[in-house]
């Protein structure tokens, strides 16, 4: 997260809760369709509902949920679990990268305030939490109040899903494969910093794109992140970061 | 109505990957407390936001056919306009669904 210079310590309101919750709205549909896809896909790949909520409620990283359960072993053995962990690595170590941006932010809480709400990281969550930042917030409940909205959402969007599979199932019709892609690429123009964001971002697709024809699975996310990040620490600092 | 618990060896795959989504969700921040943030560190964390969309996305919407980066596009440009993230999702998927509704495969 970046510091802005007006940023005052981390702190706790009601009032930021009730904000943050709201900022969420934008992409609470498109998280209950999202959920509601899941949840079709479990129906015909046979987990029971309980099962459902488990990946919504605790594991609650939909893209890892997704590449798991489409790659789900007929047979669970040591070895096919810990392919799936390696997945969900792969899939979801990019929150450990947004992890690292919440130190300069909810640094100076004690750690049982700081570290419960990074357990609700999410893209969107994480996105919208940024921007608030850079405009001068500085109140932690903002973060956690969408955290919290996000993930009420989430953990009911399956049910939809898991009763009604058989309309769902060519989500693509319509169009719910567009839904993250759509929300990310929406967040990328405000993420836009000027001249500055340029390299970073051509290192970072383009490393991705080779990664991902070279490597099977899913590292092509970190590794491209990390060199786009990279690249920018590589530069001469003259942004004025 | 009983709920059917499910099973065990499905149980354990899901607390497996939750352990593993817990260790990187608060990973980061623990390390963090121990790398100092030089102006350097710093250029790479402003850069991670616009780093994370490119490589999640590049791949995928490249490799999705004329009808995915068409959408993405709309997307962008209803964004660029209108500033609306919500509208710029039912933008996506509306887009992608009609061409595929016209016969568009991708």
């Amino acid at each position: 997260m970046s510091s802005p210079a007006t940023s005052s310590p981390a702190h706790w309101t009601r009032e930021g809760l009730i904000q943050g919750a709201r900022s969420v709205f934008p992409v609470v549909p498109g998280t209950l369709a999202f959920g509601m896809a899941f949840g079709a896909l479990c129906a015909q790949k046979k987990f029971t509902l309980l099962e459902v909520q488990g990946f919504m409620g605790l594991v609650y990283g939909g893209m890892s949920q997704f590449v798991a359960v489409q790659s789900w072993p007929d047979v669970l053995t040591a070895s096919s679990i810990a392919t799936l962990a390696l997945l969900t690595l792969t899939v979801n170590i990019r929150f450990f990268l947004m992890s690292a941006t919440f130190r300069s932010w909810f640094g100076t809480l004690p750690a049982w305030q700081a570290y419960p709400p990074l357990l609700f990281i999410t893209d969107a969550g994480w996105l919208l939490s940024l921007r608030y930042r850079e405009r001068g917030g500085s109140d932690a409940s903002y973060f956690l109040g969408g955290g919290l909205m996000l993930y009420a959402a989430w953990f009911v969007a399956a049910l939809p899903g898991f009763f009604l599979a058989e309309q769902l199932a060519n989500p693509k019709i319509y169009g719910l494969d567009l839904v993250f892609p759509a929300f990310f690429a929406a967040l990328l123009v405000p993420a836009w910093r000027g001249r500055s964001s340029a390299l970073p971002w051509l290192v970072a697709g383009g490393v991705a794109l080779v990664v991902q024809q070279v490597l099977p699975g899913w590292w092509f996310i970190i590794v491209g992140s990390l060199s786009g990040a990279i690249s920018a620490g590589l530069m001469s600092g003259n942004d004025d970061a | 109505m009983m709920l059917d618990p499910g099973r065990t060896d499905v149980w354990i795959a899901i607390v497996v990957m939750t352990v593993v989504t817990v260790a990187s969700r608060l990973g980061g921040y623990w390390l963090m407390g121990y790398v100092p943030v030089t102006p350097r560190i710093r250029r790479m964390l402003n850069a991670l936001p616009g780093s994370i969309i490119i490589a999640a996305i590049a791949p995928v919407v490249l490799n999705g056919g004329a009808v995915v980066i068409f959408a993405i596009a709309a997307a962008i440009g209803v964004t660029v306009i209108k500033r609306n993230d919500f509208l710029a999702v039912m933008t996506g998927m509306g887009v992608a669904a009609l061409a595929r509704a016209i016969g568009f495969s991708g």
